[in-house]
Order: structure tokens, then C-alpha cells, then sequence
């Protein structure tokens, strides 16, 4: 038998697989056992209602996808009345994504969502289309550090930051948010991307700009998943592109203690449950007892296997 | 991944029980110029349908078509006595092209039904739709209902011409009247299409209004059915990316008790009341 189970600060998952905030929700029970995933993650709300973005809200690009739904939220009262409820038929921690404008309104956001039922906040101050030119806190450290203190001071639950690809700082932003008393990063949200219909000449998403995920995610992610968590203590969570168990265990080596799936979950909604049974069956054609032999492994100090073609070396 | 077959999880209201199953094409074959039938090989458990609700095809990658997303097809036929799944559709772009291209014994990976399909009142005893090209994929099935309950229904179905009239042979065999009206003979004009439902109308063989797709029929159809009272509902399309309720891509809006709502076309629909339905 090998061990699934995953630790994350005070957490225990009883497997490392879990969905990606805004691609999973309640409909998906209908298709897959919500008891198999190691975490359920909620789509991001705000506290107020509010619509998301004109559609189109997706297209797709080669071997991937664009959206700019935004983030339409019925509430926080719909959500503590509604969702949370439902979810605690499941013996599986709920996380609860949640965004602001600005740090007041993600302090009270933190604090109303902090009830029983929630075992983890996840704080999304890296969507690329709440803010104007999708501009997001985590493209900084010093907003990340601010909202971030802002909210470990409204609650005592797990504080997990979300950090964005849109930052040439990322290693800094990481350090504010460890800073900051967040207990894990999820690493990491879309790539700010565009897409034009060259027949009509107009974007091709309703809101101009929109997010890249799924496959041509992945490279960008997992750099960032790796250089997160050979800077910061805590637990990263790796996201981005993945869709198979081999993607699964490239993020764990390269040092995320868990990960979440998104876009897959489109193309095959069985994808979690199978990438689960998928891990389990490596581990044993692999010999490996436990997850934390993976768990960061990458030999980085190791020259690459392969030739160093020296036309194109840097 | 590609052949898994999963059902584990409770059914959801709308949805009910919604199966990712890889299927086998028994034949994928030209109707007319524009479109093409496919038959699938499908299993029994999905295959409790109804009328109006749609599939998500994981279109294959050939040579030249890489589709990503999955494509949204309506229920054209499901016959479970003989195990068997029809879509009717046009090639337009990658996805359907790469559809195109399937070949009998291939696999095709679906998922559903999807979706809340059509509804018939114990009250309405004669239906009347108007399809209009590929729209007629989506009302078929509707009459196939209308027969197995023992209701009247009038098809009018329009297209550009006599040639590229699909289904009129389907709809007659399922016990349904079936009105012609064409571009070409100048007939499927909306004064023309009003005039006739009006005849219907007013000899009181009108109970409920279907229909799909054009804003011009769906203003139509609401000026009729707000006029005489009549209800009744239009299956409405829009971009999908999971199909099944968690991205919110699909929303559409609608009027509801004086308020604009945002409603999921995977979900809450595809199909829709007319009047509630916004012109877009
Ligand atoms: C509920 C529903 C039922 C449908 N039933 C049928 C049917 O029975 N027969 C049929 O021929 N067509 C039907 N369509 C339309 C069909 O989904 C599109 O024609 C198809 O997705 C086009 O894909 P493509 O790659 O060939 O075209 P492209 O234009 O290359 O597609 C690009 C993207 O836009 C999306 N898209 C393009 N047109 C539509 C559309 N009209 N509706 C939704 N998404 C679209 C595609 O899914 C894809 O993501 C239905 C649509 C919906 C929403
Ligand atoms: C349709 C869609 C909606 C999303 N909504 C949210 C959201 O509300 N909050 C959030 O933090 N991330 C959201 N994301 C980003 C995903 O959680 C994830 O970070 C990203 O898609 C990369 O992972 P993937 O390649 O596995 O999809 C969304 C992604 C998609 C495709
Ligand atoms: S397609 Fe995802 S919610 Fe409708």
C-alpha cells in the first residue's frame, strides 16, 4: 500500500488532488464521487453580489484555453446559507476562495467566511480581471504583504495566497506572503493573454483580455511552483496545466506538497478521481511508499540528462 | 484518460445522472452539402434522454483540426432499443470539422445528456414548432415525445431552399404535419410563418410555441404567444466550455418579474421560456 495522504501546515489531505477555484462546483457531483478529491475549492466570491464580465467569457488557443468570466458572486449570505452547507456531507476539507477590491473589503470578506464548515481561505488577490488592465495585488510584494496582513488579522483559519503569473517579482511576492502570515501559496492563477478573431478583427473574448490556462500553462506555473517553494517555507500548492499523473508528479518534485486541476476538468470531468487512482498506480510501479519522496527531489544541482546543443546555449 | 467511463456521484436536480463515456461511430454520412448524420454505438445508461437536452463531444485532434474544448451538440436522436446516439450538424469550424473526419469503429468520447430539455403541459394536446436548418436537429426529438404522448404536432420547417429541407421525411414519420417554407419559393418570410400560425391559431390548434435559435423568430414567437397566450419555450445556444454548470461561460440573460437574470444555457437550459428569452 502507499500513502496518498498530503500535509499542508496543520492540514492533512487524504491525497494531493484537488480542483482549481472556478472549475469546479456542486454540478460536477453529478459526474464524479466528491468524496475521492483531497480538498474541494470554491469558486471565488466577494462579499457584495455582483455580475462577472461580458461574453464571450472564453475561446480557445492551441492546446488551450482563454476565459474572462470574472467573478459573478450571488453573495456571501447565498454562499454561507447555500454552499457551505451542502459541502459538509463530504468528509473533505472545504476551501473557501474568496477576493476584494481593496484590503478592507478582503478583511471583511475573511472574517464573515470564517465559520464552521471552512477549513481553509483561499485568497485569490491574483485574478486578472477584477481589477482595472488586470491589474492584481500579487504583481507586487509590498500590496501582496499589505492585504495579506489585512486578512491574518481577521481570521484564524488557513490563509492560502493565490499568486499570479503576471509578476516579474515572484519570488518577492512569495516572501511578502509567507511575511504576511499566509500558511500556504497556490502557485499559480492565469497568464494574462489576448486573442483576435482575424476575420472580424475583435477580440476574441467579450473582455478584451482574459487568462490563459490549461497545457501551455504549465512550463510558466511549474517554474514559478519551483522557485516558491525553494524560497518560502511553507507549503506551495502547485496549479496550472495539468491533465495527466505525470504533470502531477513534475510539480511535486519540483516542490509543491500538493496541486490543484482546472481545465481539465472541461475536457475530461472524470479527470481528478482518474489522475488519483492514476498517481496511486505509479507510486506502486515506482516503489515509492509516500509522498514525500517526491516532494521537492528535483536535482537541481545535477547537470541535465540531455546534449547542451552549444549553438543555442545562452 | 480518454476511455474512462465514471459514474460515482450523487445525481445533481438539473442534471440528473451525467456520464463521460467513450462511444463507437457506427456511421458518420453527408445528409445534404451542409450537413452530416453521426450514429453512435452508446450505452444504455446514457441514453435516458429528453427532448431539447445535448451532449459534449471531445471532438478528435487529426492532422489538421486540434480542437481543445469539448463542442455542444443537441440530441438529434436516442434510441435506446437500439443502443444507439444521433447528432445532426454543420461543419463550421475545427471541432466540427475534426467530427467530419470520423470514421465508423472510431471512438468518440461524450458526456451527458446535458441540460434541461423541452416540456409539454398535461394541457397541451397540439404542438407547434418552427425549425429552421440546423435547428432541426434540436426540435426532432421533441416530436418523437409529442407522438409516444399522444399529442398533435405542426413542424414548420424553413431552409434555403427545397433541397436542403432535412427531416421532413423524419417528422411525417413521427405522426407530425409538417409545413414547408423556403427562401427560394419566397415563403419563409416571418409575415408569411406568422400568417400560417395565425390560421393555426385561430381554428384553436395551438397550444404551446417551440423553437430554437434566430432572433427573429424568437421576436416573432413572442409577439404571437404574448398576444393569444400561448407559452412556450426556445432551446438557446451559446459558447461552453465545461457543459455542465462551474465555469459560468455560458450565461445568457433573461426578464424575470421586471429583472434582468443571468441564467447558465448548460444548465438552467438550453432550453428556456420564449418570454422570458431576450433578443440579442
Ligand atoms: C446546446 C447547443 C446545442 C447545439 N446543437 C447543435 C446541433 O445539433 N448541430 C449543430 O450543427 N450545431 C449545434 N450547436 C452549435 C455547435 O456547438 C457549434 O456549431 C460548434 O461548437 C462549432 O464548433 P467548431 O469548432 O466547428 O466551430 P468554431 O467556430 O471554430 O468554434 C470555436 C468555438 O466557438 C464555439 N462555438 C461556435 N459556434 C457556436 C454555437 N453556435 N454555439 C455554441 N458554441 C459555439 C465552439 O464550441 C468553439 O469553442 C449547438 C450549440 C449548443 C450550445
Ligand atoms: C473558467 C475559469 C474560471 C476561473 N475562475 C477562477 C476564480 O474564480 N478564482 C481563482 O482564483 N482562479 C480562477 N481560475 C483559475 C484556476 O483556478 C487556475 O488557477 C488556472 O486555470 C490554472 O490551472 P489549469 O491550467 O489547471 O486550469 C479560473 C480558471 C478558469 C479556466
Ligand atoms: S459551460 Fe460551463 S457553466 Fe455552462
Amino acid at each position: 500500500m502507499v500513502d496518498l495522504t498530503t500535509r499542508l501546515g496543520a492540514m492533512t489531505l487524504k491525497n494531493p488532488i484537488m480542483p482549481a477555484s472556478g472549475t469546479f462546483s456542486e454540478d460536477l457531483a453529478g459526474v464524479i464521487d466528491f468524496n475521492t478529491l483531497g480538498a474541494h475549492v470554491t469558486k471565488t466570491i466577494t462579499y457584495e453580489k455582483r455580475g462577472g464580465n461580458p461574453t464571450p467569457r472564453v475561446c480557445e488557443v492551441r492546446g488551450s484555453m482563454l476565459n474572462s468570466i470574472g467573478i459573478p458572486s450571488k453573495g456571501i449570505d447565498h454562499f454561507i446559507q447555500h454552499v457551505i452547507p451542502y459541502y459538509r456531507q463530504y468528509d473533505v476539507p472545504l476551501v473557501v476562495s474568496i477576493s476584494a477590491h481593496n484590503a478592507d473589503d478582503f478583511a471583511r470578506i475573511c472574517q464573515a467566511i470564517s465559520v464552521p464548515g471552512v477549513d481553509a481561505i483561499e485568497v485569490n488577490i491574483s485574478c486578472p480581471n477584477i481589477e482595472d488592465d488586470g491589474k492584481a495585488f500579487a504583481m507586487r510584494p509590498s500590496t501582496t504583504q499589505q492585504v495579506m496582513t489585512r486578512l491574518r488579522g481577521a481570521s484564524d483559519l488557513p490563509l492560502w495566497a493565490k499568486l499570479s503569473p503576471n509578476t516579474g517579482e515572484t519570488i518577492e511576492v512569495a516572501l511578502a506572503a509567507q511575511e504576511a502570515g499566509a500558511d500556504a501559496l497556490v502557485v499559480s492563477n492565469t497568464l494574462l493573454s489576448m486573442a483576435i478573431d482575424i476575420q472580424s478583427r475583435k477580440p476574441k473574448l467579450g473582455n478584451l483580455m482574459g487568462g490563459l490556462s490549461g497545457p501551455s500553462l504549465k512550463p510558466i506555473a511549474l517554474r514559478m511552483a519551483y522557485q516558491c517553494s525553494k524560497a518560502v517555507d511553507i507549503p506551495v500548492i502547485g496549479c496550472g496545466g495539468i491533465s495527466t499523473v505525470e504533470d502531477v508528479v513534475e510539480y511535486l518534485i519540483a516542490g509543491a506538497s500538493a496541486v490543484q486541476i482546472g481545465t481539465a476538468t472541461f475536457i475530461n470531468p472524470t479527470a481528478m478521481p482518474n489522475i488519483i487512482s492514476g498517481l496511486e498506480d505509479y507510486m506502486i510501479r515506482h516503489g515509492i511508499a509516500d509522498l514525500t519522496e517526491l516532494i521537492g527531489s528535483v536535482r537541481d544541482d545535477d547537470a541535465a540528462d540531455s546534449v547542451v546543443f552549444m549553438e543555442t546555449a545562452p | 484518460m480518454a476511455n474512462s467511463d465514471t459514474y460515482a456521484g450523487v445525481s445533481s436536480p438539473a442534471n440528473g445522472k451525467v456520464f463521460e463515456v467513450e462511444t463507437r461511430v457506427k456511421s458518420n454520412t453527408e445528409v445534404n452539402g451542409e450537413y452530416r448524420l453521426l450514429i453512435l454505438d452508446a450505452p444504455q445508461r446514457v441514453l435516458d434522454c429528453q427532448p431539447g437536452q445535448f451532449f459534449h463531444l471531445l471532438c478528435p485532434s487529426t492532422l489538421e483540426n486540434a480542437p481543445y474544448l469539448r463542442r455542444p451538440m443537441s440530441i438529434y436522436g436516442y434510441y435506446p432499443e437500439k443502443g444507439e446516439l444521433h447528432f445532426l450538424y454543420k461543419v463550421t469550424g475545427e471541432g466540427t470539422r475534426a467530427l467530419a473526419e470520423l470514421l465508423p469503429g472510431d471512438a468518440l468520447n461524450v458526456l451527458g445528456p446535458l441540460g434541461k430539455g423541452f416540456s409539454i403541459a398535461k394541457d397541451w394536446r397540439h404542438l407547434l414548432l418552427v425549425a429552421r436548418g440546423v435547428g432541426l436537429a434540436t426540435l426532432a426529438p421533441l416530436a418523437q415525445e409529442a407522438r409516444r404522448r399522444g399529442r398533435k404536432l405542426t413542424a414548420i420547417c424553413s431552409a434555403r431552399s427545397p433541397e436542403v429541407l432535412m427531416s421532413v421525411d423524419l417528422f411525417r414519420g413521427m405522426g407530425a404535419e409538417v409545413i414547408t417554407v423556403t427562401d427560394a419559393e419566397g415563403s419563409s418570410g416571418m409575415e408569411n410563418i406568422e400568417a400560417i400560425i395565425q390560421g393555426r391559431i385561430d381554428v384553436g390548434e395551438v397550444d404551446a410555441l417551440y423553437t430554437c435559435g434566430s432572433n427573429r423568430m424568437l421576436r416573432l414567437l413572442q409577439k404571437i404567444g404574448a398576444e393569444h397566450g400561448i407559452p412556450g419555450e426556445i432551446a438557446l445556444e451559446q459558447q461552453m466550455a465545461c457543459g455542465l454548470g462551474m465555469c459560468q461561460c455560458c450565461v445568457r440573460s433573461f426578464r424575470r418579474n421586471d429583472q434582468i437574470v443571468h441564467e447558465r444555457v448548460c444548465r438552467e437550459g438550453p432550453v428556456f421560456d420564449m418570454q422570458e428569452a431576450m433578443a440579442w
